[in-house]
């Protein structure tokens, strides 16, 4: 595992410069070139010799990766004296330093302080060894279960669902159908024995037991009324592997869910749909390509429709529609292909209701709110190109509104919002592509009524970007913010006024990556490791090289070496005397 | 055995050792293998006309002996080789003491003669080796003493085979004339003449290593090692490193080279064409090669494809010649011993427990058929001695046969339920794992050099009272067995302490009562289930002990390890009762025979041998392996065995025919567990990929179609059918497979360490 793979490689011998600097360590100065030639000859050979050995151990130790002590029992195999105290906190314990045109290794011992190390606190006790008893397969299917893998990697759902018709490799395709077979699986592998026919291999969609009930455990949790139910069940969504075979269900669930609740403008569900969403997004082992034609009819219903909640004039669906308008752009930019231009779908889809907004005054403010919204998610060049052109008639529009006599109250707030969102967005875009200085005139004539109020929100903007100079990408992060998370402020009930201003909590994404999966086996970070560890897979040179080193540095260490002519001999001897 | 007289010589001589039992049981040691080509050594002493080079070892040889007082043979020689007197006492200036002292019988002085020998070659490595007279007289001397020196082939004497040398500047010149020659030779026989190139290139190689042309060796290798079939690549590895003449001595693949010939098999019309090529070519060099250090097994008839071959070959040293395999193997299975079995009591378990009394009719009619046959491919009953049945073990018989009436039917529509039992916090640590039959206890070893037994029913594990306590205990009570045990022990697991060295091999007895465990420690421990101490240390491989097995009946069992040596033990004996050797490399795995009559090895030399407890011949070499075999498998009814290594691949083999029938393609990594089912339809593998893999063995074995000529030449023609055999894939969570086991109902049990 650790040896080269090609035999050419097998006769790289150490450089004599290291021979000399290692003399040179043990005080043996004037070594001869001749004399080194030969050492590290012989020294090369010896390694390579311990190295072969240590492989038996590694792999009578059942492990892939070669350790220390694998080393120490092939020298002592060797009947040469292993090393002892070779520990290393680090994976490669060697300091580098050059001066005088050398360049140098070497291992740092460092003066210990007695004391220090009794009065550190001990070290956790690692916990002792235990056994655990799972199915790995029942009847030759195996369960969908946290001790498992999940059924189908992310890799294979995506070449099915993008490249359908692609032939798999045998082998692979073998495994697959035996692994997600799901009680096909004989039945498959007899297909395949007399069949000429290849077919695809064929996903069942029957939900164990079990299955059905963990689906209906997560559903009610994700739209009931606890919230800390809730969570749990969202954070299963986001990280369980075995998901797999219900997403269908799951898909069906978040698009019916959102076609009755916009009609009874629950608003509270539709962001717990959304969460879902969000939350099956974030699986790593789940692939959503197969389901985007029952998701994005879902989300952008929650971005456009024209009524989200009972009393819009109260109720923050404004979030809402923020938040599904992310949940968009993060799914345009994960699933758009060429073959499927989701991407373009949708922006002409935001244009084409947007357009319609234009030509009908009556058209609602928030879906208008909905459109720019999810154009601007969509990133610079979108705003750019599709929202600037159009910012001077619908500032008229803004401006009719506040300043007009007969509003009511929903479309001046509408109004209000939709002024907001664009000057966020815009700022941002016009800050970087316009050329200083700002002057207000110039924008009014550009931008018509929301010109001032754009230029003074562009030179916030700009000051901003000064400020953090060295963060210029910093406005195409905030447009694509990568973990939103919705609270819902039940406030409909209540009524408060309060409740106006958004409610978006950003969970810390550390909270994420500390969460342990449910149910899998836990294993605690592992204590300081005894010893270092050489190898990791096949012939990586430089790990080969660590090995070496250390032997080499056990060789020198036993300061035998006392005259330089001899030291060949002395090499020669020792293995001698150890065989 | 080398009498150990001088203290520092411990070394030499246990070196000695080890290379003399490597040499016996491979059976083509290089002293019989004084082939007319090789004139050197077999001729001389029958012609006095030889060149100036026998004189001088002839002299030699006079030498030696007259130094070793032996001077009858001293008398005999000079006569047989008609010598004067004085011809030889001239080179010989310390000669004052010869002839006088007792005359000792040769052969009885062997093991003083050798230890000297010993003495003689170790002055060797300083003085160079390539001046004639040592080296000439080390080697006659195996000639000339067969009783001790030939056993003993030292580390000189087979480098000096190497002695004989030409222009090292022609050797990629005959190698590439060679090749061109087999390049255009016939189809049919390209593949077959193809083998040659591995052998010749490692021993041309070593040849100019030898004599000093390390630029020359280093050009070859490069030029040619390409060339080379890829399973050959990791032993190239090891040659390439050996770039000195230095190098030489010690090294252990060297010495496999050079101790066992190379075997290869050849048609005869190849063979011929290969022959006469070489001879019109006066190509010498090749020819000298090929006689000295290959074995060529010719066969009549027709040449073998490319496929066949590969099939075949990738073992250290060749294929198993063909005659190593002709001995019969008794592979059917004792008869079981009758045993009453409670039929009423039975009754009514199976009506209370489950209400299916149906069950009763069948299994009473095939255990009356089972034990009134005899089975004539097994061995007697009383081949080798059994240890005698316990009431307790009657007991657990009938247990089994209970259990085995509600035994799942498997077949691959049926596939077995696997519980997969993961061993967490190990940190690597992991290194062995065994069940007991009745899968009741689990024990696990460790690299910490701890052994772990771990009890899977809720029945704890509780030792038995101390000596003291157990004479207050009333021994005329029928609960004795309960009393004697005691409650505050009781635990879930218990940790065995005694080892000093990772533990590699673990091994439970079948009656449940003791444990065996193999370390790196050389140490072979047995410890007692009962009161969960160490009973024994069995100490005799002085290096570390891959593997161990108890025999499915008990009492015996079979050790392997680094000093490629098979030991057999019985329980009750400190010292081994027999010594399989033969491997070329370590023993790294063992198993025995469903009927305890052989035992079967697997090694890093890439083959497997079988051998025969009661005379401790090896009966069998498999060769097709392309990798260290990790793991071995026999079929319930003994005739079949399965294999596997860690190129990822499992062989199935005819165990009576000594015939590999089938090749299981699937894993990407060391397999280090396989299992047949109870009844043999299906084979469970489990490997370092971290995976469990299902096969079809009843259709694997089904579809070979062994005719005489294939039964009899071995030329086994393999489907590639792996993909239809294969029944299921089974990943685990980033844990490697390293044990499987079949409960008596056929659930399948799979053992391995958590790496997260």
């Amino acid at each position: 595992m650790a040896e080269e793979r090609r035999p050419k490689q097998c006769t790289v011998v150490l450089p004599t410069e290291s021979m000399k600097a290692m003399a040179e360590s043990i005080g043996v100065g004037q070594l001869q070139e001749e004399s080194c030639a030969a050492l590290s000859e012989e020294v090369s050979y010896r390694i390579k010799e311990i190295a072969q050995d240590a492989l038996k151990f590694m792999h009578h130790g059942k492990r892939c990766k070669l350790t220390t002590s694998d080393i120490d029992y092939a020298l002592k195999l060797k009947n040469v004296e292993p090393l002892y105290g070779f520990q290393s906190q680090e994976f490669i314990p060697f300091r580098f330093a050059s001066g005088g045109g050398r360049e140098l290794h070497f291992y740092e011992e460092k003066e210990v302080d007695l004391s220090d190390i009794i009065n550190t606190p001990l070290p956790r006790v690692p916990l002792d060894v235990s056994l655990k008893a799972h199915w790995l397969s029942i009847e030759g299917v195996q369960p969908a279960i946290p001790e498992n893998p999940p059924p189908a990697p992310k890799e294979q759902q995506k070449t099915e669902s993008t490249e359908p018709l692609k032939a798999v490799k045998p082998g692979q395709e073998e495994e697959g159908s035996t692994q997600k077979g799901q009680g096909a699986t004989s039945a498959e592998a007899k297909g395949k024995k007399d069949g000429l026919m290849r077919m695809k291999p064929r996903s069942t969609h029957e939900l164990s037991v079990e299955q059905q009930l963990y689906y209906k455990e997560i559903t009610e949790a994700c739209v009931g009324s606890c919230e800390a139910k809730r969570a749990e069940a969202l954070q299963s969504i986001a990280t369980d592997p075995g998901l797999y075979q219900m997403l269908p269900r799951f898909s069906t669930f978040i698009s019916e869910g959102v076609r009755v609740n916009v009609v009874q403008n629950n608003l509270a569900l539709l962001i717990y749909l959304m969460r879902m969403v969000k939350a099956l997004m974030d699986n790593p082992t789940l692939y959503l390509e197969k389901y985007l034609h029952e998701l994005i009819p879902a989300v952008v219903t929650c971005i456009v429709s024209k009524q989200l909640c009972l009393r819009p004039d109260v109720d923050n669906h404004w979030a809402l529609r923020d938040f599904a308008a992310r949940l968009m752009a993060q799914s345009c930019k994960t699933f758009s292909t060429t073959t499927n231009n989701i991407q373009s779908r949708i922006t002409k889809t935001f244009t084409k209701v947007y357009n319609n907004c234009w030509l009908d005054d009556k058209t609602q403010w928030t879906t208008r709110y909905g459109c720019i919204a999810g154009l601007s998610e969509l990133g610079p060049d979108v705003i750019k190109t599709l929202i600037l052109p159009r910012l001077t008639v619908e500032g008229a529009r803004i401006k009719a509104v506040s300043d007009g006599p007969v509003v009511s109250n929903i479309d001046k707030i509408g109004a209000d919002h939709v002024q907001n969102l664009l000057l966020k967005h815009c700022a941002s875009v016009i800050a970087k592509a316009c050329p200083l200085p700002d002057n207000v005139e110039q924008y009014r004539a550009d931008y018509g009524y929301l010109g001032p109020m754009l230029c003074s929100h562009v030179v916030k903007a700009r000051a901003q970007a000064a400020l953090q100079a060295q963060q210029v990408n910093r406005t195409t992060l905030t447009i694509t913010q990568p973990r939103p998370t919705l609270t819902v402020s039940q406030s409909g009930i209540g009524g408060s006024g309060g409740s106006r201003t958004p409610s978006i909590i950003k969970v810390p994404s550390s909270l994420t990556l500390m969460s342990t999966r449910p149910g899998t086996p836990t294993q605690p970070s592992p204590p300081a490791t005894k010893y270092i560890v050489m190898a990791t897979s096949s012939g990586s040179s430089s790990t080969q090289q660590v090995l070496w080193t250390a032997v080499l540095l056990f060789l020198f260490s036993l300061k035998y070496l006392d005259t330089p002519t001899h030291s060949r001999l002395f090499i020669f001897t020792i293995f001698y005397i150890v065989e | 055995m080398a009498a150990v007289q001088d203290g520092q010589l411990n070394m030499e001589v246990e070196k000695d050792i080890k290379t003399e039992i490597t040499n016996d049981g491979s059976g083509n040691i290089n002293a019989n293998s004084s082939s007319p080509g090789s004139t050197s050594s077999g001729g001389k002493s029958k012609s006095p006309a030889g060149s100036g080079e026998d004189q001088q070892t002839l002299l030699a040889v006079l030498q030696f002996l007259k130094r070793n007082k032996l001077t009858e043979s001293v008398d005999i020689l000079r006569r047989e080789a008609g010598l004067s007197a004085d011809a030889d006492d001239s080179p010989v200036s310390d000669s004052a003491g010869a002839g006088s002292g007792g005359v000792p019988n040769v052969s009885a002085d062997g093991g003083d003669a050798n230890s000297l020998l010993s003495r003689v070659s170790i002055a060797t490595p300083v003085a160079p080796p390539a001046t004639a007279p040592p080296k000439g007289l080390v080697r006659s001397h195996s000639k000339v003493m067969p009783s001790g020196g030939e056993d003993q082939p030292d580390v000189n004497v087979v480098l000096s085979a190497y002695s004989q040398q030409g222009d090292p500047v022609l050797y990629p010149l005959y190698y590439n004339g060679l090749k061109k020659f087999i390049e255009s030779v016939l189809d049919c026989h390209r593949a077959e003449l193809s083998q040659v190139f591995y052998p010749l290139f490692v021993h041309m190689y070593l040849e100019l290593v030898y004599n000093n042309h390390e630029n020359e060796a280093k050009q070859f290798f490069e030029k040619f090692s390409g060339d080379q079939e890829c399973y050959y690549e990791e032993d190239l590895r090891i040659l390439s490193s050996m770039s000195k003449k230095e190098h030489m001595k010690g090294n252990e693949t060297m010495l496999d080279f050079r101790t066992s010939k190379f075997v290869l098999r050849i048609s005869r019309d190849s063979y011929q064409l290969l022959k006469r090529h070489l001879q019109e070519r006066q190509n010498n060099q090749i020819w000298n090669i090929i006689q000295e250090h290959l074995y060529i097994d010719i066969f009549d008839g027709m040449p073998r494809s490319k496929s066949q071959i590969d099939a075949m070959s990738g073992s250290l040293a060749g294929e198993g010649k063909r005659d190593a395999n002709k001995a019969k193997v008794f592979y059917g299975l004792l008869k079981e011993p009758e045993i009453e079995v409670p039929l009423d009591d039975e009754d009514e378990e199976a009506e209370n427990e489950e209400g299916k009394p149906k069950k009763k009719k069948p299994k009473k009619d095939s255990m009356g058929s089972k034990s009134k046959k005899q089975d004539p491919n097994a061995p007697q009953q009383t081949r080798i001695p059994l240890p005698e049945l316990k009431d307790s073990d009657k007991l657990d018989k009938i247990m089994n046969m209970k259990e085995a009436t509600k035994k799942i039917r498997l077949s691959p529509d049926n596939l077995p339920s696997i519980c997969f039992y993961s061993f967490l916090n190990a940190y690597q640590g992991l290194t062995a794992v065994d069940f007991t039959d009745d899968s009741s206890l689990i024990a696990g070893g460790f690299a910490d050099s701890t052994v772990r037994v771990w009890s899977v029913t809720p029945k704890k594990l509780r030792r038995v009272k101390s000596a003291a306590d157990l004479s207050n205990i009333d021994k005329e009570s029928d609960d004795v067995l309960e009393r004697i045990m005691d409650e505050k022990t009781a635990s879930e697991s218990k940790i065995l302490y005694g080892h000093s060295g990772p533990v590699y091999g673990i091994s439970f007895s079948p009656d449940r009562n003791y444990l065996l465990s193999s370390s790196e420690d050389g140490t072979v421990r047995l410890w007692s289930l009962q009161t969960f101490t160490c009973l024994v240390g069995y100490k005799g491989h002085n290096y570390p002990v891959w593997d161990t097995q108890f025999s499915p009946y008990g009492y015996y069992f079979i050790s392997g390890g680094h000093d490629r040596v098979a030991r057999l033990w019985a329980t009750d004996h400190y010292q081994p009762l027999r010594m399989f050797a033969g491997h070329l490399a370590d023993i790294t795995c063992t198993l025995f025979h469903p009927n305890s009559n052989y035992v079967a090895t697997g090694s890093a030399d890439r083959t497997i041998r079988l051998w025969d407890v009661l005379t401790g011949n090896c009966v069998r070499i498999l060769t097709g392996h392309k990798g260290p075999i990790h793991s071995l498998a026999f079929s319930p009814n003994g005739k079949f065995m399965a294999s596997g290594a860690t190129d990822g691949r499992v062989l199935l083999w005819d165990v009576g025919h000594g015939l590999m029938v089938g090749e299981l393609k699937g894993h990407s990594d060391t397999i280090y567990a396989l299992k047949f089912s109870r009844d043999g339809e299906i084979l469970a593998s489990g490997s370092m990929d971290n995976t469990v893999k299902l096969w079809d063995t009843l259709k694997a074995f089904d579809d070979v179609e062994l005719d005489d000529f294939t039964a009899a030449t071995g030329h086994i023609h393999l489907p590639e059918n792996s993909q239809e055999l294969l029944l299921g894939t089974y990943m685990t969570k980033s844990t490697p497979v390293i044990h499987l086991h079949f409960t008596r109902r056929n659930l399948l049990l799979a053992a391995g360490a958590y790496n997260p």
